[in-house]
């Protein structure tokens, strides 16, 4: 039944402008319909990939069929952005720019959401996604590095910026990983003394629910006349890159930001050891330390992880509002980009970190399977 | 207990005089200032953007809530059962979307102004409030279900009457867990024009006046610290008039 109504929303869609052609990289531009864009020699084949692939999701019963479906349609959008990009740019002017417009959003969105489904249909075991995942991410890296995109505006934006677009990668998986890093460190410790001693937990979970819930753009704010402080007052400070604005007031947001996950998920995952298994290790003479490490941690591991997913996914999204304080990152196209009203460079920051973000969900869901596997065989 | 109510209150008042009567804060802000600087902030007046930052937040949560409890509830129905794994899906996926990309994005399609900020506070508001309310409406206890057909109960009745309430800490949870994203990302919804408080943040960072950033930032955390501890305190009225 979800298929038919992808394959109409997705025709539907077909209907709507595909591409838009623009004088330069600020004006609007027009939108031309997926059919339009260049001869039919060129569209045809594209357009029929996306509407066989749309039929192929017809079939409820055959996710494999689905499967190979929603591959031809994305395919087939991959075939009419490269003809499309390619016959507009002809004789329209040094400056013109060429993007994807909302019939193509809709599309890939279509497309994914009936590939997302079919692979959840097939519901395949954590190694087989990780095989699929590498496939999927060849195929795009694929895609980019052969040039057959490179006519858009977004990789034109990105040829003019890839010295910065390394950067900016750099410092956003630094801001998102270090400050994992960092919230485990603090956290992990924290979560199991909350996990021994209660009342320590009743006083320290609402203080971290609290900060969460402060709004991330504050957050970002309230740090800079913080550390801009700590920068003056404690001699050494700046030295190692501690001032108002910046790496350093971001990475402690978003460390913060981590702490709730990271704790509340330590505590609920020691808490999780059944009491048998807990009888057993102390019967077995087990001290507290090696029961912590032998029998509560592993038993505790895939919700301890399954937090760290939390941290991971939001402080990814959250690192973009790190460009607004100076602090790097993808944020820093997507702010520059809104200032200049130019989409591309909006799409540029915004692309990667959703990407990036549905990408680290993935990886981080297949860890947490692996790890509540290992136990299982011995019940 | 006591302690709480004292701290909720000092609260309240604190927020209530930053946003009423912000010159009283003067002789603490001037330190952060600029020398020479404006220390209030004065282009708008804070009442009318805490009032617009609210409205936009409400509406978007108004309507999410609106339209996931809805879906919520056809998709449970027998006739939703195919959309299940799908919406399962969506909502697993669309929750890895940043709030920041999902409001960046909307922008080339919707313009600038308050129009991209609703749309993406309000898709972004739909999935914890649908994934909170699938929940609470499977997994209602099976005895209390047979009990209501058996005192011959209809399908609408059932609804209404004992679905709906028991899944409604659930559902609320969902909801409160959408309005704090909602108040966040609203406060970035400045830097695409839309009237809210963020743009006192937005405006001491661009000209390097720490005062405004931490009269923005108080006010902003203060309402989204106010709004939570009175969602959670709802709930757990909710939870204790069912039972639960």
């Amino acid at each position: 039944m979800p298929g038919v109504l992808f394959a109409i929303l997705g025709l539907a869609a077909l209907t709507t402008p595909f591409m838009t052609l623009a004088a330069n990289r600020i004006v609007a531009g027009d939108g031309v319909a997926a059919w339009r864009l260049a001869s039919p020699g060129a569209t045809v084949p594209g357009l029929l990939c996306i509407v066989t692939g749309l039929l192929l999701g017809l079939w409820g019963a055959r996710p494999r069929l689905r499967l190979a479906g929603a591959a031809t349609g994305l395919a087939g959008l991959v075939w009419l952005l490269m003809a499309g990009a390619e016959a507009l740019l002809t004789d329209a002017g040094t400056y013109a720019r060429v993007s994807p417009d909302v019939g193509f959003w809709c599309l890939l969105t279509i497309l994914a959401l009936l590939m997302a489904d079919a692979i959840s249909a097939l519901s395949p075991g954590p190694l087989a996604r990780a095989a699929l995942l590498v496939v999927v991410l060849a195929t795009l890296a694929l895609v980019f590095w052969s040039g057959v995109l490179s006519d858009l505006s977004v990789m034109k934006e990105f040829a003019v910026r890839q010295q910065a677009f390394v950067r900016a990668t750099l410092q956003h998986l630094g801001l998102a990983f270090g400050s994992l890093a960092a919230a485990a460190v603090i956290g992990f410790p924290v979560g199991i003394l909350c996990h021994r001693n209660g009342r320590l937990r009743d006083g320290v979970l609402p203080v971290l629910s609290f900060l969460q819930t402060i709004p991330s753009l504050a957050m970002f704010g309230l740090m800079i006349p913080i550390l801009g402080w700590v920068g003056h007052t404690v001699p050494g400070a700046q030295a190692i890159g501690i001032a108002g604005i910046g790496f350093a007031p971001a990475f402690i947001a978003l460390v913060l930001y981590a702490l709730l996950p990271v704790v509340a998920n330590t505590v609920a995952g020691l808490g999780a050891a059944p009491p048998a298994a807990l009888e057993a290790a102390r019967g077995m003479g087990m001290t507290p330390v090696q029961r912590l490490r032998r029998v509560e941690l592993p038993l505790g591991l895939p919700v301890i992880l399954t937090g760290l997913r939390i941290v991971l996914v939001q402080n990814i999204g959250l690192a973009v509002i790190a460009g607004l304080i100076g602090g790097g990152g993808y944020g820093t196209f997507v702010f520059q980009g809104l200032n200049q009203t130019a989409t591309d460079l909006i799409l540029l920051g915004a692309l990667p970190t959703v990407l990036l973000a549905l990408v680290a969900a993935i990886v981080m869901d297949i860890l947490v399977d692996l790890t509540r596997k290992t136990p299982e065989p011995a019940p | 207990m006591k302690a709480g109510q004292i701290l909720r209150g000092g609260m309240v008042l604190l927020l209530v005089a930053l946003v009423l009567r912000p010159e009283w804060f003067y002789a603490v802000l001037a330190p952060f200032a600029p020398t020479g600087g404006p220390v209030i902030y004065e282009r708008a007046s804070l009442l009318s953007l805490s009032l617009s930052h609210l409205g936009l937040v409400a509406g978007a949560s108004g309507l999410a809530t609106v339209v996931a409890v809805t879906l919520a509830i056809l998709v449970t129905r027998p006739l939703g059962a195919p959309f299940r794994p799908l919406s399962r899906t969506i909502t697993n996926m669309g929750q890895t979307f940043p709030p920041v990309a999902v409001l960046a994005l909307a922008v080339p399609i919707l313009g600038f102004g308050a129009g991209p900020t609703l749309v993406a506070l309000f898709l972004y508001g739909l999935l914890p409030i649908f994934e909170n309310a699938m929940t609470g409406l499977s997994t209602l206890p099976p005895a209390t279900m047979d009990a209501a057909r058996g005192i011959g109960l209809n399908r609408w009745q059932l609804l209404l009457r004992v679905e709906l309430p028991l899944a409604l800490p659930v559902i609320l949870t969902g909801i409160r867990l959408s309005i704090v994203i909602a108040l966040g990302t609203a406060t970035i919804g400045s830097t695409v024009a839309a009237r809210t408080l963020g743009e006192v943040i937005i405006a001491g960072l661009l000209t390097n006046n720490t005062a405004f950033v931490i009269q923005g930032g108080l006010i902003v955390g203060l309402f989204a610290v106010i709004i939570y501890d009175a969602l959670v305190r709802l709930e757990a009225y909710c939870a204790r008039r069912t039972g639960q």
